[in-house]
């Protein structure tokens, strides 16, 4: 029993590692611009490094017919973007000041992070 | 202009990689270079151009690559299209979801009858172990075909670290099948008593949750119903005046300057001025307004209007993504999509949920493990599987946008334009509202209301005489002059040696008589006696009218008193206002005695007099800081600063020729009802918000721990999974369906 609960205080552990604590891999933008598609519940790439004060434009895929997709919401910038299953659609972005500006679906299931930081 | 020159082709291009503001004179350099374009201005925010001239969509598009960037033509097809393959993309998923929900459920239904008819579904002998191995099979392929999207999603958020409703259902069936695999494949590993399979939990819970997204596809249809109607009122063609001739075309080819012919019952295809003809126009559609309008020669006339009962021809004015209704369209969808602040707690919730109720469901597995009734590992099983089941992060994350959508949407119908959500959020909780005076509360448009004769001249006699002088001139007195005797009918007469004298009046010959028309100074300079009329013309003054004097060889014939009146309803959308327990306060420019009996009139008992129109922020300042939220109504025109200063700027607008781009809500038509409506529809979504907010947090709050047992020491009961699955598929549902509730809503009858 001593076992059991170990393993299940473990898995606990894990759950809280890998869904909160860990940082994963992320893409770099490339000449200012990325293309993210969405399909099958994610945003791929969700992580993407953009330089600091450079305009960005995002290329949204949308290959999941799910009507949570249907829409990309960037709370900090007050935009709020319909996405056209099986076509791409561009959002432009101003020059961002550093920090981290989370992109979602409406419902917060669909989850992406824009990490802008200062050119080195 | 001749008719080569009128020919203007408006159209837009949507422009790539523009990032900085300072593209914008290359670009609007680079396109005014292109032989045949008049006009290239561009709109940064939209990263749109507009630009007109003959020229072609492939000129543009080159010399727009050739300045570095990247270019495409729009249409105004564009909105319509997108929403008809959002709906057919919608059906395809929705018969998608039906047929796997069959699938699912054609093994789910019949096993789950046979575990009430038979009781527990145990493996004890060989018969059985090879019997629930076929079905463990058979529920793989269900799992496979019908519940192959959740498996998906739910690995791909896991490997990107994240977790969604995917996550939990495929884990609460996963687990159910997978325990149910070892009980049937090496039944010694598990006690006896927990020799259970739980096959039709997985099928029916794939099924149930297939079911609920299929209702909820076309409940959500539902809610954009309110911008399906605005893009149905557009027309699909027009006919236009080409070569001399009358021919249909489809409405994307409309130029602005063409003619454009409207019959009766027809829809007026684009934006324009009528140049001939005579007609009403329903604009309900738009502005909410019920009567229809008439017009006439010079008026103006709105796209997706029906026109009732004339035939008139029009000059296009906005063609294309420029016309009201384009701009409506695009604004309404904004909005709706935007989020107000309420829902803010709920995302942060939702960020956090999934892994939660993972971590719940350990805990839940474990506490029945440690602390359970035999068998320990069945309730353990049970119970983290109802828990990844029936929690339900879609119906917190839905509770806020869905209301939004049907709430801006209503409000659209209704003639009332609100921003974004947290404009509908703001307008919800206005405690106290500021009216304009001008345009707001009256008509904004002057009219004579007196006519005071001196000696033997009838009435309209002498307004034809100062109508026919006041022809040339652009003065709103003037105007409102001209308006009244053609309202009459009265034969105007051709003016000669007309002078306008600034500050004072007008003079000049009708018919061979000398008329001096304008105020007391005028007639003073001009040596007319007046003193017995005096007195008439302060009393006038005193009831906020505009006295002028008219003069015929140098003798007084009339005076004639012009004021603003008061829109016909606005005393009762005021009172209204009064009755949701609104402060109301009006503002203006006039002098107190004016302003009093203008207040009087319509009921207001606070009022803000000779306001200059920079001080008018000043005034919204003073009420918020006595703690106020405030609403502040103008026409948008010289109120601008106040407008953004308020809480909640609400523009009104007479027609739809608005400043839709400037306040956090506009209004279609010039009744102060809109305000009203305004005020209760946002009120309602707010309502509804709360209303689903709080279902939703309810839900889970006490769906999550009855799922994990918490009832069992009472009551000796723990939630099947099956229940927890069709009561998750239905919980998201019930937001939608609780939002398009709002669709019914009515602002209360004026």
């Amino acid at each position: 029993m001593i076992i059991i609960n170990l393993l299940g205080l473990l898995l606990i552990g894990l759950i809280v590692w890998w869904f909160w604590l860990y940082k994963g891999p992320t893409a770099n933008l490339e000449s200012g611009e990325i293309t993210i598609n969405v399909d099958d519940g994610v945003y791929q790439p969700s992580h993407i490094r953009v330089p600091a004060g450079q305009s960005t434009r995002l290329n949204f895929v949308r290959r999941d017919p799910s009507p949570c997709a249907s829409v990309v919401v960037f709370e900090d910038f007050d935009v709020s973007e319909e996405l056209p299953l099986g076509k791409s659609k561009t959002l432009e972005l101003e020059p961002m000041k550093p920090g981290r500006y989370p992109f979602t679906c409406q419902m917060q299931m669909y989850r992406g992070e824009l990490i802008v930081e200062e050119k080195s | 202009m001749n008719k080569q020159e009128s020919r203007i082709a408006s159209r837009e291009l949507l422009i790539e990689g523009a990032g900085c503001a300072s593209c914008v004179g290359k670009i609007e350099t680079a396109l005014q270079q292109v032989p045949g374009v008049e006009r290239a201005s561009m709109n940064f925010a939209q990263r749109t151009v507009n630009v007109s001239g003959e020229v072609s969509d492939q000129a543009l598009v080159e010399a727009v690559e050739a300045a570095g960037y990247g270019a495409r033509v729009t249409s105004s097809k564009d909105n319509g299209d997108l929403l008809s393959e959002k709906e057919k993309a919608d059906e395809a998923y929705y018969k998608r979801l039906m047929r796997e929900m069959m699938v699912a459920l054609g093994l789910g239904v019949p096993l789950m009858l046979y575990s009430l008819v038979v009781g527990e579904m145990t493996v004890t002998t060989t018969f059985e172990r090879v019997a629930w191995l076929v079905v463990g099979l058979l529920t793989l392929g269900v799992m496979l075909f019908a519940g192959r999207h959740f498996y998906i999603g739910a690995w791909k958020s896991f490997i990107n670290h994240s977790a969604n409703m995917d996550t939990l259902i495929a884990l609460g069936t996963g687990t159910a099948w997978l325990y149910s695999m070892v009980v049937v494949l090496a039944p010694e590993a598990v006690p006896l008593m927990a020799r259970h399979v739980y096959f039709e939990a997985t099928a029916m819970i794939i099924g149930l949750i297939n079911l609920g997204l299929a209702l909820e596809i076309r409940a959500r249809g539902r809610t954009s119903e309110a911008i399906k109607r605005l893009i149905g009122l557009q027309a699909k063609t027009a006919r236009v005046e080409r070569d001399d001739q009358e021919v249909d075309i489809p409405i994307e080819e409309v130029l602005e300057g063409d003619r454009v012919r409207v019959r009766p019952g027809e829809k007026i295809p684009v934006d324009g001025v009528v140049v001939e003809g005579h007609s009403t126009v329903d604009e309900s559609m738009l502005t909410g307004e019920p009567m229809p309008v008439e017009k006439a020669e010079g008026d103006t006339l709105v796209g997706g209007t029906i026109n009732k009962s004339g035939s008139v021809l029009f000059r296009a004015t906005r063609v294309g993504k420029d016309t009201a209704l384009a701009r409506i369209i695009s604004m309404v969808k904004q909005a709706q999509n935007s989020k107000p602040p309420i829902g803010r707690l709920a995302d942060v919730i939702s960020a956090y949920f999934v892994p939660a109720i993972m971590i719940i469901a350990v805990i839940s597995a474990l506490a029945w493990l440690n602390f359970g009734p035999e068998p320990a590992i069945a309730f353990a099983i049970v119970s983290a599987t109802t828990v990844l089941i029936i929690a339900c992060p879609c119906a917190l994350g839905l509770a806020t946008p869905m209301s939004v959508m049907v709430g801006v949407g209503k409000a659209a119908e209704a003639g009332v334009l609100i921003r974004n959500g947290e404009a509908l959020q703001s307008a919800s909780k206005i405690t106290a509202m500021i009216l304009d005076k001008t345009g707001t509360i009256t008509e904004g448009a002057p009219q004579v209301t007196d006519i005071l004769v001196v000696g033997e001249r009838s009435e309209s006699d002498v307004l034809a005489l100062a109508a026919s002088l006041e022809q040339g001139s652009e003065h709103p007195l003037a105007v409102s002059i001209v308006e009244s005797a053609k309202k009459q009918g009265l034969e105007l007469g051709k003016a000669e040696g007309f002078n306008a004298i600034a500050g004072h009046g007008v003079e000049g010959n009708v018919d061979g008589q000398a008329l001096l028309f304008g105020n007391e100074k005028l007639m003073r300079d001009r040596d007319v006696t007046i003193d017995a009329q005096i007195g008439q013309a302060q009393a006038m003054a005193a009831k906020a009218q505009t006295p002028m004097y008219l003069a015929v060889n140098g003798r007084l014939v009339a005076l004639i008193a012009v004021s603003d009146p008061i829109k016909q309803d606005s005393v009762a959308a005021i009172k209204r206002l009064q009755k949701d327990g609104i402060r109301v306060v009006m503002l203006t420019g006039d002098n107190r005695d004016t302003a009093k009996a203008v207040a009087e009139q319509v009921g207001i008992k606070e009022f803000f007099a000779e306001v200059l129109p920079e001080q008018k922020s000043d005034k919204v300042a003073e009420l918020q800081q006595q703690g106020e939220t405030v609403g502040m109504t103008g026409d948008g025109i010289n109120d601008a600063p106040a407008l953004a200063l308020a809480n909640v700027g609400f523009a009104i607008g007479t027609g739809t020729d608005v400043a839709i781009e400037s306040a956090d809500v506009t209004l279609m038509r010039g009744s102060l009802h809109g305000l009203a409506d305004a005020i209760a529809i946002s009120r309602a979504t707010l309502r509804n918000i709360r209303q689903n907010l709080f279902g939703a947090f309810i839900y889970n709050a006490a769906g999550v721990p009855v799922a994990a047992g918490l009832l069992y020491p009472f009551f000796g009961m723990l939630l099947s999974p099956v229940i927890a699955g069709a009561a998750m598929a239905f919980s998201s549902l019930t937001v939608v369906t609780n939002a398009n509730r709002l669709r019914l809503f009515k602002p209360q009858e004026h």
